[in-house]
């Protein structure tokens, strides 16, 4: 990999998280510069999301050591919470909270972990709901909005605290086909906007448009990676081949 | 160009954690020792505070003579166990009773539709009469009343009567927490189970009833743990049960152990009922991903 020692914003090495007996990834590395875009694909249950959500520390990593911004986060004396709070996550089913209406939930974390007042919360919660798209709504209920929107406030929400990275974990999959643009092309504007962003998807003409890097996983490990055009359109390895042919018939 | 990795041998499975790992893992369970070292010395300091607090008072030697006589609690512990054994036996013949007739109001109160309208009008009646209602006013009307009113086929004792306000009174409570349980099973499940051509009744029988029954669990045992000691207020009408033979017992000699001695056995009822229930509750609960968040 043309990686440099140390540039990195975040790196995996040999990372090992299983559930029971079933391992669902092994020895996996990686590593993601500044402002790139990293698109993990791979067939469903090849460990994509576990990915991510061991980045985002939602889950333990059973062995290995992910860096985020030059510190070790898998060493268990860090906060987790504190690192988080640095990342921004958007998950397939959105996950709002319906019980708060759209800006309530854009504010919330800027309110009780970044220490911001009500008023100014408010404020750059709007004006990111503006730059998603989604200013006359902020004072609708999740369950009003249609599926497209409710990923975009999503997308607001963990964006709003200026995450150092952001995770999304097949942000469009629950989209009826018509809505999964809006999304997509939202994520396209903030990877010109610098956005450092790592997420796994089936959406493989985007990964193609906006990707830096493209990781293949299979069974547990990355079997492929590199730019889109070569994992893509010249897949080296057999089983990269089989994947993209059977998702493209 | 692209980096590739090759297909390994299949792994041989005799994964070995990595120096760091096995460094994280000593320093998990160093904290754990010291989390329960801390826990167990802050817990002793606390009781032992207290306790001291509470023998070094004024009064304690005649508040140990009356309420903690070693004597009089084992002279007392035979009735007041033999009393207990109707607590239990009245338990569960009641617990029975309640979960039908309040899984019956419940489902009664869900029903839609103009038939029905009479049917919730009484359930709804009943719930809100019963949980309106002081338990123990419950109690002394149909313990004092129902015998009096020498109903046919109907028995006049106290257990009987003072059992059936119990059920009656409870399964007011009971009811509310199935109808919220039936309730948070989300309206897609009925759609589907009413969409594959099952009636009304098959839907909540086989589709909502077990979403629901799992989830109100938590909440039934706790309203069981209640109805222990609550078994208890039928001593009011003279059934002898652990309370009122700990009163007769209490009466020979004006020592209060024995209520003591039935305040313990209770607890020894409950207590293990609570820990069951959360060790339920935790089984049912959040595992598996994200567990530990």
């Amino acid at each position: 990999m043309s990686t440099r020692e140390g540039t990195e914003l975040l790196r995996l090495d040999g990372v090992r998280k299983s559930f029971g007996d079933n391992v669902v990834l092994r020895d996996v590395d990686l590593a993601i510069e500044p402002g790139q875009c990293v698109v993990l694909i791979g067939a469903s249950g090849s460990g994509k999301s576990t990915l991510l959500r061991c980045v985002n520390l939602l889950e333990v990593v059973d062995d290995g050591v992910i860096t985020f911004d030059g510190r070790d986060i898998t060493d268990p004396r860090v906060d987790g919470d504190e690192v988080r709070s640095r990342m921004g996550m958007v998950f397939q089913a959105y996950n709002l909270f319906p019980h708060l209406d759209v800006v309530g939930n854009v504010t919330l974390a800027l309110r009780l972990v970044h220490g911001v007042g009500a008023d100014e919360a408010r404020t750059r919660g709007l004006a990111m709901l503006d730059r998603v798209g989604l200013a006359e709504k902020a004072d609708a209920r999740p369950d009003d909005l249609s599926g497209g929107q409710q990923q975009r406030v999503a997308i607001a929400r963990a964006l709003v605290a200026n995450p150092r990275l952001m995770l999304l974990d097949e942000v469009t999959s629950a989209l009826d086909p018509e809505l999964v643009g809006e999304v997509l092309d939202l994520l396209t504007e903030l990877k010109g906007e610098g956005v450092t962003m790592l997420l796994n998807t089936h959406e493989m003409g985007f990964a193609r448009d906006v990707a830096d890097q493209v990781c293949f996983l299979h069974d547990g490990r990355i079997h492929e990676q590199g730019r889109p055009e070569q994992v893509l359109g010249d897949p080296q390895q057999e089983r990269t081949r089989a994947f993209l042919s059977r998702i493209r018939a | 160009m692209a980096d590739q990795v090759a297909d390994a041998a299949p792994e041989a499975e005799a994964w070995r954690p990595s120096p760091v790992q096995r460094e994280r893992d000593e320093w998990r369970r160093r904290r754990t020792l010291r989390s329960a070292v801390i826990a167990a010395g802050s817990t002793l300091l606390l009781l032992g505070a207290i306790g001291g607090a509470v023998v070094s008072s004024p009064g304690w030697d005649r508040v140990q003579e009356t309420y903690f006589s070693w004597d009089k609690a084992v002279s007392s512990f035979p009735a007041v166990l033999d009393g207990l054994w109707l607590n239990i036996r009245v338990m569960v013949v009641c617990w029975l009773l309640i979960l039908v007739l309040s899984l019956t109001v419940a489902v009664v109160r869900t029903l839609r539709g103009p038939v029905a309208f009479p049917l919730r009008l009484l359930g709804t009646a009943y719930v809100d009469v019963f949980r309106g209602l002081p338990l123990l006013l419950v109690i002394f009307l149909l313990g004092f009343g129902g015998p009096a009113l020498s109903l046919q086929g109907l028995p006049t004792s106290p257990l009987f009567w003072g059992g059936s306000a119990l059920v009656l009174s409870y399964s007011a409570y009971v009811a509310e927490v199935f109808r919220a349980g039936i309730e948070s099973v989300h309206p897609s499940q009925r759609l589907a189970g009413r969409s594959l051509g099952l009636s009304y009744g098959q839907t909540l029988r086989h589709v909502v009833l077990p979403q629901a029954w799992r989830r109100v669990i938590p909440p039934l045992m706790n309203d069981l743990v209640s109805l222990q000691k609550d078994s208890g207020l039928i001593a009011v009408l003279g059934v002898s049960d652990a309370i009122r033979k700990a009163q007769i017992e209490t009466a020979l000699d004006f020592n209060y152990t024995p209520y003591v001695v039935a305040g313990v056995l209770f607890c020894c009822l409950t207590i293990p009922m609570a820990r069951l229930t959360d060790r339920y509750a935790r089984k049912k609960g959040y595992h598996g991903a994200g567990g530990h968040l």
